[in-house]
């Protein structure tokens, strides 16, 4: 279970993130939702420690785990996985060698032997079919020179390498079309087990249209301003965010200017 | 990158592993460098009156130089009356000159326990598959394995010194053809004093069954090592050769003064690979080997061909400049190489490729790799002379940095005088973003792995080019000399 308390951070001495509360249970999906420049992949960078961010308040516990304290991979080998809103290209590194260091790293924190070279390989071969990547996939390097709905399935494919306990997709809609889209989400799906929770930060409701949210929340200005059920993302398909912002009454309103800026 | 998320931590003391010393009882001659000196060498070594000849003009034209300063390092300055040009740890039980002279001789079980520790067997039965070994220990080779099943082939490998006893006329036809002493300050030096290093003749049509290599290993406080390597490779002939070194950790620097000299017939082919691991210094810049180092091939056959790869992670100073000269028509040259320093290791190194035939090619392929506080430079030449019509080269020289504390440079130079002649050449500088190394810890892999797994991946093309056994150790070992140098 992740739990975060008023959680507060930011980036170059800019509070971001203004005391956000989010309880996500074991198994379940949150889709967090809110225009450019809310918070919202602020938010799923704090949760997997990017260092170009700080946290000056709050908590976030992970398992009754303290999360803040640990480092990046000690988070991913507890279990949290990133899918990025722009994965980066390393160029040389190949698929195949990175996945085996990620995987063997997260095999030695449990106290396993290194993969056998064969079994690893097999292991790519099943996990790549279910994101339909194709085998040069596997000896090019890490994103390089692959496009915009490549470099989303290629995250989905790495989680399903990794099995993480906790998935967040940060915008991993965006920039896809309809059929990587259903490629993407459904991929998704068929990794899920009953006890893998996730976080999904999107715009838009047609990814929610696959991966079904147990919870739909409303981050507006760094904070989570509304909370629902599945309905909500509707809402907010049909109508937009205004009428949620006019909605909140006394509190602070996002001034007018520092809404769509990018995030 | 910003300083603020500057993922460099300076100056951590790195791991070397070679950096022992052997117990055993050595023969060092007094300090200095004089006629006398270069005379005693000579004796100890049993030599023929030309050599000593060699020997002499080389050491008068020497004393006519200056050390260069061209290259792009602060060079501490070298006594060379300071050190003692000749070491023999062979000596227990047996005459001067090492093994060989009065036949195989026992070898001291510490020599033997020291190569072993090294991972470098000298008993055959133990040895790596298909890898012949000449092991050299300061001035003199210890022991060169397979040496009879590649006789069987007509294939000569020994140590200098025995191949000037038993094939003088080959060695004097050979040495100094290449690399004459009046190359440069450091070749005189080294036709001076050079000591021991391996000698290979690959006869004619024979395929060099195994790979060869030599192992040089400093060992002996206050010494300089002067190898020279004499390598000819007859029409048609093919041979692989590997050459590894170590040293000991030591607050002195300690000289390693070279000649590599390679010579490759008529559609000959020699690849001729390097991992140069000589003890770095310490991570305030202490100590460590002054590597200056004159390798060249000369590729005198119409289609013979000559690769150098180098992986270069060692050494306070690296000066070195592995060339090719194109003298067959047809004849094709590649240098392949990888230059890491971390700390404050200074490496200026880079090759000549002279086009002198018709229709040669060269390929320069460089990989800079800086840490720390080091400088890292790239220094080549491209010269193709008025005989070399439609001669083609092509240079591709990268540096990636790791900080803001260290140098990368780019040095090339080119003498194009002939107008079909093609030369391209590119140049790329990159540093590791902090988002590639977050990309990599956020799917569990720890910052130091990342940073491995990024420069190996950018080392791959070099890497690649090594013989398999020698690419797994090149490998590690950029990846522990990059150890401490990120946080």
């Amino acid at each position: 279970m992740l739990e975060i308390k008023n959680l507060h951070a930011g980036t170059g001495g800019k509070e971001i993130l203004k005391g956000v509360n989010l309880t996500v249970r074991d198994g379940e999906v949150h889709a967090v939702m809110g225009l450019n420049g809310a918070g919202k992949s602020t938010l799923s960078n704090v949760i997997v420690g990017h260092p170009a961010y700080e946290v000056t308040q709050g908590s976030i516990t992970w398992d009754d785990k303290d999360l803040l304290s640990l480092n990046p991979e000690e988070r991913a080998h507890a279990g949290i996985f990133l899918s990025f809103q722009q994965p980066v290209e390393i160029p040389g590194v190949s698929m195949v060698n990175f996945m085996r260091a990620a995987l063997n790293a997260k095999r030695k924190y449990l106290g396993l032997e290194p993969m056998p070279a064969g079994d690893f390989l097999k292991l790519m071969r099943e996990k790549r079919a279910i994101v339909e990547l194709d085998s040069k996939l596997a000896s090019r390097s890490v994103n390089e020179g692959f496009s915009g709905g490549e470099k989303k399935r290629n995250e989905i494919f790495q989680m399903a390498m990794l099995e993480p306990k906790l998935a967040i997709l940060d915008e991993t809609d965006s920039g896809l079309d309809v059929d990587a889209l259903r490629i993407v989400a459904e991929g998704f799906n068929k990794l899920r087990r009953p006890e893998t929770s996730a976080i999904v930060i999107t715009h838009y409701q047609r990814l929610l249209d696959y991966l079904k949210p147990d919870i739909v929340h409303v981050l507006i200005d760094g904070r989570i301003v509304k909370t629902g059920g599945p309905e909500l993302a509707a809402e907010i398909e049909n109508r937009g965010f205004d009428w949620i912002k006019n909605s909140l009454t006394p509190g602070p309103s996002p001034r007018r200017g520092e809404e769509g800026t990018g995030d | 990158m910003e300083e603020r998320n500057s993922f460099v931590r300076e100056v951590a003391e790195k791991k070397y592993e070679y950096g022992f010393t052997t117990d055993v009882q050595t023969d060092i001659i007094e300090k200095g460098l004089s006629e006398d000196v270069v005379r005693l060498i000579s004796r100890k070594k049993g030599e023929p009156e030309w050599l000593l000849d060699f020997r002499l003009k080389a050491y008068r034209y020497w004393l006519t130089l200056e050390q260069p300063t061209w290259g792009h390092l602060k060079m501490p300055e070298i006594d060379y009356q300071a050190i003692s040009y000749y070491a023999d740890p062979t000596r227990k039980g047996q005459g001067a000159g090492g093994k060989g002279q009065e036949g195989e001789k026992e070898i001291d079980p510490e020599l033997m326990k020291t190569f072993d520790k090294l991972g470098i067997p000298l008993e055959e039965r133990m040895a790596l598959a298909g890898t012949a070994v000449d092991a050299v220990m300061d001035s003199v080779s210890v022991k060169t394995t397979f040496r009879e099943k590649l006789r069987e082939k007509g294939i000569i490998f020994c140590s200098i010194s025995e191949a000037v006893r038993e094939h003088p006329d080959l060695v004097r036809e050979y040495l100094g053809s290449v690399v004459p002493y009046r190359d440069n300050f450091f070749a005189a030096l080294n036709s001076a004093v050079f000591s021991d290093g391996s000698f290979v003749y690959i006869p004619k049509g024979v395929r060099c069954p195994m790979e060869l290599s030599t192992y040089f290993r400093i060992n002996a406080r206050g010494t300089g090592q002067f190898e020279r390597t004499l390598i000819v490779c007859d029409d048609d002939a093919y041979v692989s050769y590997l050459e590894g070194c170590t040293a000991p950790m030591r607050d002195e620097n300690q000289l390693h003064a070279a000649i590599v000299e390679i010579v490759v017939k008529e559609r000959a082919e020699v690849k001729y690979s390097t991992v140069q691991n000589w003890y770095p210094g310490d991570s305030e810049g202490k100590g460590g080997v002054l590597n200056l180092v004159t390798k060249r091939g000369h590729l005198r056959g119409r289609d013979s061909r000559l690769s150098w790869t180098q992986v270069e992670t060692g050494s306070a100073i690296t000066w070195k400049y592995p060339s090719c000269v194109l003298s067959g028509d047809g004849s094709q040259a590649e240098f392949y190489s990888v230059a890491l320093t971390n700390n404050f290791q200074q490496a200026d190194t880079g090759t000549k490729m002279i086009h002198l035939g018709k229709n040669t090619r060269s390929t320069i392929i460089s990989k800079g790799i800086s840490a720390g506080r080091s400088q890292n430079a790239y220094r080549g030449l491209v010269r193709v002379a008025p005989t070399a019509d439609g001669a083609r080269n092509y240079s591709s020289c990268d540096s990636l940095l790791l900080g803001s504390h260290c140098g990368a440079h780019t040095f090339p130079y080119m003498d194009v005088q002939n107008e079909t002649a093609v030369v391209e050449h590119e140049a790329t500088t990159s540093k590791i973003s902090e988002d590639q190394l977050f990309y990599l810890n956020q799917r569990g892999i720890n910052t130091e792995e990342a940073v491995s797994l990024i420069v190996n991946g950018y080392a791959k093309e070099v890497i690649n080019k090594l013989p398999m056994e020698f690419a797994v150790e090149a490998q590690k070992l950029l990846g522990v000399s990059l150890e401490g140098s990120v946080g």
